[in-house]
């Protein structure tokens, strides 16, 4: 199971890392957004993929699953979903001001 | 147990979350937020006198859940004195804003997003965890994107969003890494990661941990080749956000280089130390010297200059001996008094002749004498010259890779330090002296009041250099401190 889980996390964060390379500014948001969710899966996938029972249920501890992965990924995903909100923002902003959304259009010149 | 270590966090986060309420109240609103820096100041000064009573380390279990189940708060001799001057900083940089910011821009939450990135940078200098260290590393990286677009003007949103991406880019890594070293070790608290790093048997996969995070550090800290956004997001920003982005952001991303190089990864020191990060050290002066030299504006000849200081930073990482690292911690600190001056400076003459352009300026020593002279003795200091604070770093950073026989480092440190004097001067001749190409009437600009804030700062570089006895004294028990990992380790498990 986590080997088939790893091969996901491989192939989100390659799509990822392409769409980051596009020239579109909201493909870029995008590829952030697939990336991020690649990011939780391995958190999850590195703590071990148990069938135990939640840990309130079992006080023993000795057949609970982890639940130190699951408080991080759920801190990770409200903190994603702020950048994503501001990024959508900026790149809004961006787009009204420059009257582009193609990168290499927003590189710049020089003497500006 | 003490709880005044949550202090230097704590009073930043509720001042900017009161400010937010207050943001059309422009006196009340600007009194309140240099009350509450000078507080965060305060409060910080005294933990670093508390700390260094109590045998130099206090901690925090937050929540008094023991500690590798909370999280804990570890205040050891770096972390405070990184919170002290941090704060101090942020008191300087507020005051200059005050002076100097567009009310416009001030009324579109400046303070607020100026306390909440002070909370990220103290947070991050005090915890010991590590996701809590990614958590505050992200609330300081918002308010710096926030701040970084104030304004909203083309020139800034154009590079902000290359900024922003990069870096989120770079926490996502931070995220991965976390999660690696979580499977390797079963633990986040990094007294407990170091601790059980040490009883593995298999140590395979660490090194890959180690440069997964040296890279994201390398990222959030401007280091080569993962430098190119810095010169010109710094850029478009008002001069106050830039000086303190230039004083605490990438200092920020060093700090999280020395804790995590001296606490956990310290297996294959003759790779990731002498190899990986002397390399990086080498190139990133040389390169950020370049840029330089080659450019002609003053706000980029000193974010250049930001980068190629960080070179020097690290070089005493890569050494990895107690004369080195206090010659980093030494240059650490020497840095961000320095730069932040400069860059302020820069912001007063902006306000003088209208530009930042070198070719566009020239006779301020005539028109304005006291910040001629004022901005001499950081621009000498960062270059290395005797008794200011810049020499005494460099010293014992050329010394010990002479003596650690890494020549070719020393060559290259002392050859930048060449080229920093060289461009200095070239801002001097430009701005300073020469003919007057501004109107008698802009050199009739009062500026007493923006210098002011300057003071503090100015007057710290020429201490911490002509007391170099008492103060590279400190740096030496701060390097002594690190180099012993048992200390933070045994006061967090309290074993």
């Amino acid at each position: 199971m986590e080997y088939l889980i790893f091969i996901g996390i491989g192939v989100l964060f390659s799509v990822g890392t392409y769409l980051l390379l596009c020239r579109s500014l909201l493909r870029v948001i995008g590829g952030f957004m697939v990336i991020s969710h690649a990011v939780h899966m391995l958190i999850l996938t590195m703590a071990g993929l148990n069938t135990g029972s939640a840990p309130l249920v079992d006080l023993s501890g000795s057949d609970s699953t982890d639940p130190l992965p699951h408080a991080v990924i759920l801190t990770a995903i409200v903190i994603g979903f702020g950048l994503t909100s501001f990024l959508i923002v900026l790149a809004y902003r961006t787009y009204k001001a420059h009257k582009t959304d193609d990168l290499e259009k927003l590189r710049g010149a020089d003497n500006e | 147990m003490s709880n005044i270590v949550v202090l230097p966090i704590l009073i930043p986060v509720l001042a900017g979350a009161l400010l937010i309420l207050l943001v059309k109240r422009h006196r009340l609103q600007r009194f309140m937020s240099g009350l509450s820096a000078i507080a965060t100041l305060a409060a910080s000064l005294y933990l670093a006198v508390y700390t260094y009573n109590n045998d130099g380390i206090a901690t925090l279990e937050l929540g008094t859940w023991p500690a590798p189940f909370g999280i804990v708060m570890v205040a050891d001799l770096l972390s405070v004195t990184v919170v002290a001057v941090s704060s101090l900083v942020g008191v300087c940089c507020l005051f200059f804003a005050f002076r100097t910011l567009h009310p416009e821009r001030e009324r579109y939450y400046f303070h607020p997003l100026f306390f909440f990135l002070i909370t990220g940078v103290n947070g991050a200098a005090l915890t010991g965890d590590m996701f809590n260290m990614f958590v505050f590393f992200e609330v300081m990286l918002l308010s710096s994107y926030a701040l970084i677009v104030i304004g909203g003007t083309k020139f800034q949103l154009r590079e902000s969003f290359k900024y922003a991406i990069i870096n989120i880019f770079a926490s996502m890594l931070f995220l991965a890494g976390i999660a690696y070293l979580y499977g390797i070790t079963g633990t986040l608290n990094m007294a407990h990661i170091a601790e059980r790093i040490d009883g593995l048997e298999e140590t395979g996969a660490l090194p890959v941990v180690a440069i997964l995070f040296f890279i994201v550090f390398a990222m959030k800290g401007a280091l080569f080749p993962l430098y190119f956004w810095l010169p010109r997001a710094y850029y478009g920003a008002p001069i106050a956000i830039t000086a303190l982005f230039g004083g605490l952001l990438t200092k920020v991303g060093v700090y999280a280089i020395i804790r995590t190089y001296t606490l956990i990864f310290t297996q294959d020191v003759a790779f990731t130390h002498h190899f990986l990060i002397l390399l990086i050290a080498g190139f990133t002066m040389l390169i950020g010297v370049l840029g330089a030299v080659s450019s002609f504006d003053l706000k980029k000849i000193l974010s250049y200059h930001i980068i190629s200081q960080l070179g020097y930073i690290v070089i005493g990482i890569g050494l990895f001996t107690p004369l080195a690292l206090a010659g980093t911690i030494f240059y650490y600190f020497h840095h961000i008094f320095v730069k932040t001056s400069l860059l302020l400076f820069s912001g007063v003459v902006e306000r003088i002749t209208g530009t930042t352009d070198l070719k566009k300026t020239g006779g301020i020593l005539k028109t304005h004498p006291s910040l001629a002279w004022l901005f001499l003795i950081p621009a000498l200091s960062i270059a290395g010259i005797p008794p200011l604070s810049g020499f005494f770093g460099k010293f014992a950073l050329v010394l010990e890779s002479l003596q650690e026989a890494s020549y070719l480092i020393a060559f290259v440190a002392m050859f930048v330090g060449l080229l920093t004097l060289f461009s200095m001067l070239k801002i001097f001749i430009n701005a300073f002296w020469g003919e007057q190409k501004h109107s008698n009437k802009q050199g009739e600009t009062p500026i007493m009041d923006v210098l002011a804030p300057v003071l503090p700062l100015v007057f710290l570089t020429i201490t911490i250099g002509l007391g170099a006895q008492w103060s590279f004294g400190f740096s030496m028990e701060i390097a002594e401190q690190l180099l012993d990992p048992s200390i933070y380790i045994d006061s967090v498990l309290k074993e």
